[in-house]
């Protein structure tokens, strides 16, 4: 099957910063995928790319088997939803979704039934006549991901979609956007510096990190199966133990990363199971996040352990202050190797 | 909404002071408007007899039968039309290559297109007519319009440019990704966002062109202008009361467009998000 998107060793430098470095990937048609890395990875950089904002220095892009990388944005079959929604303001809310028919020519009857259709998709019916100022924030993002979709484009691009958004109304919409992608069936690339949304919401994820991609996988690959400490401590935030930590813990100099979640902590009187890592340590200081708390343990002068503790399993956290000395042990299976 | 402010703490509050010597300010700017404004009533035509011993509207009468003023005012008015014109054009073209790219250079240019409104009026209009005659052209109409035009095309690519840097860039980037080619993008959002910036510089430009005296006395050769001929009425005290009347009906012209571009910049309401 033709890759909805291929990127081929693309390279893109602003002055002497190397946005992104030789990144090659592909999206299948119908995916889900995440461009997922902190500000400054490359990541944006990629989706303009592949929008047609930005031209690449080297390298290709194909959507759909064929090369664009000297395609305008206007003639791709690709549409974006913007971080700033970038919604025109002297425009009603039906104008806007109108806008990518205005262009193309088509009659104002014609325009305004597919665009009252759009709204409907996004539960705004009532809205069209609105501008968007009247409208609120999560408003607002459907009208943009309407007038997206209203070119029925192969590919659905959106920049930090939740970014804008308040806690309770992101998650509401990271559940209708996956809803959305499921029954239009058409590809989204999104971007995101956020790891709970890219691992909830995307098929694969391509972590970025200073302009490369570190891994590109399944979420559950990413969060189980990490292949460098990067990935590690950003998606999920894992401990990760440098070789000279894994020395001293377990003998073995070879990097590794184990999950909070994942680590032990044991009461005085306690002995840990047969075959585990064991260390001492002293509470560097106890966060409490409501259903679960997470200590910092230092376990050695360069070293400290994040630990977290599900608040229903009651296993003394809540008497443990900083300077406590506990114990802390983790199975082997449990850490992950990591590439040096 | 500005009514619903509260109440500033007295600290904040002007004092007496401050309040008289503002209301005296703007007397002493604005009295010689009034002074100007009584004057084209007075029975009394050889001095500025105060008060004046009676009022008329005698001079209105003469005023509009005098053809050398229609003459003035009509070119007067064709010139700031067409200096305004072309500062509109030329000015958003400017405003459009310099808002946003980053070149070398760019500083330079943008001080070459703003200088001509910090230049002495004396100066660009010996430069204009030097620069005239060197390419052996006769001073008339267009060599007024193309002096005009220097600093009025300031006018407007500075509200353009002004304008434009508000517009936030993913809105051209949203247009073009929907398909828009780009004068569509520029027909049907760039130019809505303008137009107000537009407007009110093209009528400060225009309120610009048609009270310019200085660069106007080097590049009109034997056409007057409006100002031109109050400035020659001054030495002939014959009907001296009829340049009030001009003056009186200029002001009218002049504050129209002023108000209007004034109410057309204020801060938009309505907000941009």
């Amino acid at each position: 099957m033709t890759p909805a998107i291929e990127l081929r060793a693309t390279r893109r430098a602003f002055g002497s910063v190397i946005a992104l470095d030789s990144v090659s990937l592909t999206v299948a048609p119908g995916e889900f995928f995440a461009l997922l890395g902190p500000s400054g990875s490359g990541k944006t950089t990629c989706l303009r790319l592949i929008a047609g904002f930005d031209q690449p220095d080297s390298g290709t892009i194909l959507l759909d088997g064929e090369d664009v990388t000297n395609t305008p944005p206007f003639a791709r079959n690709v549409n974006t939803v913007f971080q700033d929604y970038a919604l025109f303001p002297h425009m009603t809310v039906a104008e806007n979704v109108a806008y990518g028919l205005r262009v193309r020519g088509i009659a104002a009857a014609e325009r305004s039934k597919q665009a009252v259709a759009m709204l409907d998709l996004v539960r705004l019916g009532e809205f069209g006549a609105r501008r968007p100022h009247q409208l609120s924030g999560g408003q607002r993002q459907r009208v943009a991901l309407a007038r997206a979709l209203i070119n029925r484009p192969k590919v659905l691009l959106l920049d930090e979609p939740l970014g804008a958004l308040d806690l309770k109304l992101r998650e509401e919409m990271q559940a209708e956007l996956k809803g959305l992608q499921q029954r239009l069936g058409i590809t989204f690339v999104f971007v995101t510096h956020d790891q709970g949304e890219a691992l909830s919401m995307a098929d694969r994820v391509a972590v970025f990190s200073q302009g490369r991609i570190e891994q590109l996988d399944t979420p559950r690959e990413l969060y189980n199966r990490p292949q460098t400490a990067f990935v590690a401590s950003f998606v999920g935030s894992a401990n990760v133990v440098g070789r000279e930590a894994a020395r001293f813990l377990t003998g073995s100099s070879r990097a590794f990363a184990i999950r909070p979640e994942l680590i032990d902590l044991l009461t005085p009187d306690e002995t840990a199971a047969d075959g585990c890592v064991q260390c001492a340590g002293e509470v560097v200081d106890v966060l409490y996040h409501g259903a679960s708390s997470r200590l910092r343990v230092r376990v050695d002068e360069h070293t400290t352990l994040a630990v977290a503790r599900a608040e229903t399993m009651g296993d003394g956290v809540a008497g443990l202050a900083t300077g406590a000395r506990v114990r802390l042990a983790w199975r082997p299976e449990h850490t992950v190797p990591l590439q040096d | 909404m500005r009514s619903e402010q509260p109440r500033r703490p007295s600290w904040e509050r002007p004092s007496l002071l401050t309040r008289v010597m503002a209301a005296a300010g703007l007397v002493f700017l604005h009295a010689p408007v009034w002074v100007i404004t009584l004057y084209a009533f007075t029975t009394e035509d050889r001095t500025y007899q105060f008060p004046p011993p009676g009022l008329t509207l005698h001079w209105f009468d003469v005023a509009f039968a005098r053809n050398d003023i229609w003459e003035s005012m009509r070119l007067s008015l064709l010139v700031a039309s067409a200096a305004t014109l072309f500062a509109i054009v030329l000015g958003t073209l400017a405003a459009f290559a310099l808002a946003r790219r980053t070149f070398s250079g760019k500083e330079s240019i943008t001080l070459l297109f703003v200088l001509p409104i910090a230049l002495p009026g004396i100066l660009t209009g010996l430069a204009l007519l030097a620069g005239i005659r060197t390419i052996g052209l006769e001073p008339g109409f267009w060599t007024i319009v193309a002096g005009h035009a220097t600093f009025c095309l300031v006018i407007v690519y500075n509200n353009v440019v002004a304008r434009l840097r508000r517009i936030p860039p993913s809105w051209v980037e949203a247009s073009m990704d929907l398909g828009a080619r780009g004068h569509q993008t520029f027909r049907y959002v760039l130019l809505p966002q303008i137009a107000t910036a537009l407007l009110a510089g093209g009528m400060l430009a225009f309120a610009l062109s048609f009270d310019e005296i200085i660069v106007t006395l080097f590049t009109a050769g034997h056409e007057r202008t409006l100002p031109i001929w109050f400035y020659s009425e001054l030495f002939r005290p014959r009907e001296r009361p009829v340049t009030n009347v001009v003056a009186v009906v200029v002001i009218l012209v002049t504050l129209a467009p002023i108000l209007l571009a004034y109410y057309l910049t204020r801060p938009d309401e309505r907000g941009s998000d």
